[in-house]
């Protein structure tokens, strides 16, 4: 029991991890941009249901077909803001929820017409092959997973605290208009940080598709998921949505240890609601000002 | 006009009712069913969403509470299939409306984004309970209602449609009591200004409750007739993250915080839907999500305040003919400035 226990940390440990790069991308599109991309949990199978092309057709490994893969989905990132969010002009808050859920709707039935609704896995020696700890058998996807994601997260960090344009996003962050009257171009901000978000997404997918089994209409269970984290951490912040992760999914594999996988989710669901009761803004998140 | 106004409704509700004499074709009335079921549901989901803007996106979770609560009715009580099950509609809505109580006095306590989260959270809770609790819910396997027997043929939709347009007048009459009483102002003062409606004297908690409470009521009467109608409740049907999204389209489309609003975009959108699923089912989601986008990104205020919007300005203009002055004419609004001059959402339907 204690090293099932133990085997439950070190699995949710490393899954959080991955969770954490696809919920990354959606508390910063929220903190630059105030809007909840519904989407992120159908960009994120389009991911990998890409880095599954790369590697069926072209026989690319999964990891190298991410330097393919972050660069489409960037560019498709940025297209989507151009295209569908940035003519919102009024009501954006609402609009653009209901717009990325459409959005989300045309993903889902593009990718079930190519690709059928069957269930694929990502495959590769990594995903198979496993090394022992303590007693029991990890495979070496999980490890490999949890480096790409802390590896994405450093580059993220490096991106938003030590580059000029992660001043930018920073200050949009705080204060859109103010920072607008200092002469950054908030717009422009919006659309790489949108670009950014599913770029990490697009990651976060093939390392989701390399554990589990997945199908378009597996978005859906992932949406609700990501949503539960950001919220539970704090919305638009990014240390919240790294430890919410880490600690959703820690949760969930000890509660399917001690008393039944069915309940798993439950648990988590039943712990943010009650964490929100307790402290409305999750774990991390700024007070909200008061809106005129 | 108040006289025109009570005409025109009358002549609506006599079109509804004799919609389904006159096209008896089962396949009509079926989506007219699934229409009605709909629009109600957006209606109700109107009263929370619409007036206090609280966008709740979980109420699907109490469109399947009421109708798992009539299949357990039905099962505990061996009621048979025929007219009785009706007459449990309203009772399964006042089990969403029960468990509504506890969930919207959490979920209340907390805004904009914030709430649309944990009311998906709160969905997805009562969804794994569904799974879960399978000595009430039978789990994945599901429950089966009692078949009608005695109904058959193109008279079998016609008692589900006449069930289904009385809860969808009961939820516009609630609609529109809520929207003319003093109640229904303070909810549209929370939805303006939350704290200032506060400071006025306004109770914004107990009154944004009562509205949540309404609506998961409405939203339950609607679930009940459904899974009546549709014969058999599953976690994954009755608890449908699309309901959640649907209605809030719907409400969208026709003009939210209005109250025809909502009826008219369930009607239209529900109708589609159907009619889509039914014409191809491989292409149904990419159509139909196509569609929701070019709706939102070119009506994003609705189809009857855009209506209300060119009238009032037409009206206006024709008031102004007679002195026709180019500059009183240059004064009004135009196209290119509703934002600037932009009206509250259904100040007057």
């Amino acid at each position: 029991m204690f090293t099932l226990i133990i085997e439950a940390i070190i699995t949710g440990i490393l899954t959080g991890g991955v969770y954490a790069l696809m919920a990354s991308g959606l508390t910063l599109v929220f903190g630059v941009m105030d809007i909840i991309n519904v989407a992120q949990g159908a960009l994120v199978i389009l991911g990998a249901y890409l880095s599954y092309v790369l590697q069926q057709n072209f026989h690319i490994d999964l990891f190298l077909g991410l330097v393919i893969t972050m660069p489409v989905m960037f560019a498709f990132g940025v297209g989507i803001e151009l295209a569908f969010i940035r003519p919102i002009k009024r009501d954006r808050t609402m609009i653009s929820l209901l717009v990325m859920f459409g959005l989300a709707l045309v993903i889902e039935g593009v990718l079930n017409l190519v690709f059928s609704a069957d269930n694929v896995k990502l495959q590769a020696w990594y995903i198979t092959g496993s090394f022992q700890v303590g007693g029991f058998y990890l495979a070496y996807i999980y490890v490999f997973g949890f480096l790409l994601a802390a590896v994405l997260l450093a580059g993220l960090y490096w991106l938003l605290y030590r580059t000029k344009f992660g001043f930018s996003v920073r200050a949009s962050m705080q204060n859109r208009v103010a920072a607008e009257l200092i002469g950054i171009d908030v717009e422009r901000v919006s659309a790489i940080t949108f670009g950014v978000g599913i770029a990490l997404a697009a990651a976060g997918g093939m390392a989701y598709g390399a554990t589990n089994a997945f199908n378009a209409g597996s978005a859906y269970d992932l949406i609700s998921r990501l949503l539960a984290i950001i919220i539970f951490g704090g919305m638009g912040s990014l240390s919240g949505a790294l430890i919410a992760s880490v600690g959703m999914l820690v949760i969930e594999d000890i509660t399917s240890v001690v008393w039944s996988p069915v309940w798993a989710s439950t648990v988590f669901f039943v712990l943010l609601v009650i964490i929100l009761v307790l402290r409305p803004r999750g774990l991390f998140g700024q007070v909200e000002g008061r809106k005129q | 006009m108040r006289i025109v106004k009570i005409a025109a409704l009358l002549v609506i509700l006599a079109l509804a009712i004799i919609f389904p004499i006159v096209y008896s074709d089962p396949t009509v009335t079926n989506i007219a069913v699934f229409a009605l079921i709909f629009a109600g549901a957006a209606t109700g989901w109107n009263i929370l969403a619409g007036y206090t803007g609280y966008i709740a996106l979980g109420h699907a979770g109490y469109f399947g509470l009421g109708a798992y609560a009539i299949a357990i009715f039905c099962q505990d009580w061996n009621i048979q299939g025929g007219y009785t099950p009706f007459f449990l509609v309203p009772l399964a809505g006042l089990v969403a409306a029960i468990v509504a109580v506890p969930l919207g006095w959490i979920a209340l306590r907390v805004r904009r984004h914030t709430f649309v989260v944990i009311t998906i959270a709160m969905f997805f809770i009562l969804q794994l309970l569904a799974y879960n609790l399978t000595g009430l819910t039978n789990g994945t396997i599901g429950l089966t209602l009692p078949i009608p027997i005695d109904w058959s043929g193109a008279f079998y939709n016609i008692p589900f449609y006449y069930a289904a347009l009385i809860v969808l007048v009961v939820a516009a009459a609630i609609s529109w009591w809520v929207r003319s009483s003093k109640f229904g102002l303070g909810l549209l003062a929370i939805r303006d200004d939350e704290d200032r409606a506060r400071g006025l004297g306004v109770k914004t908690g107990s009154s944004k409750l009562a509205a949540f409470v309404i609506s998961a009521f409405i939203v339950g009467m609607m679930g009940a007739i459904w899974a009546y109608y549709v014969e058999s409740v599953y976690p994954a049907s009755a608890f449908d993250a699309n309901f959640d999204v649907a209605i809030a389209l719907m409400t969208f489309l026709g003009g939210i915080g209005t109250i025809s609003g909502p009826i008219l975009g369930g009607l239209l959108l529900e109708t589609t839907q159907q009619y889509f699923t039914l014409a191809s089912t491989y292409y149904y989601l990419v159509i139909y999500g196509s569609l929701f986008l070019v709706i939102i990104l070119l009506l994003p205020r609705g189809i009857i305040p855009t209506i209300q919007y060119r009238w009032d300005k037409y009206r206006a203009l024709r008031a102004n003919e007679p002195r026709t002055s180019e500059a009183a004419v240059a004064a009004l609004p135009t196209d290119g400035a509703p934002d600037v001059v932009e009206k509250k959402e259904g100040i007057n339907l």
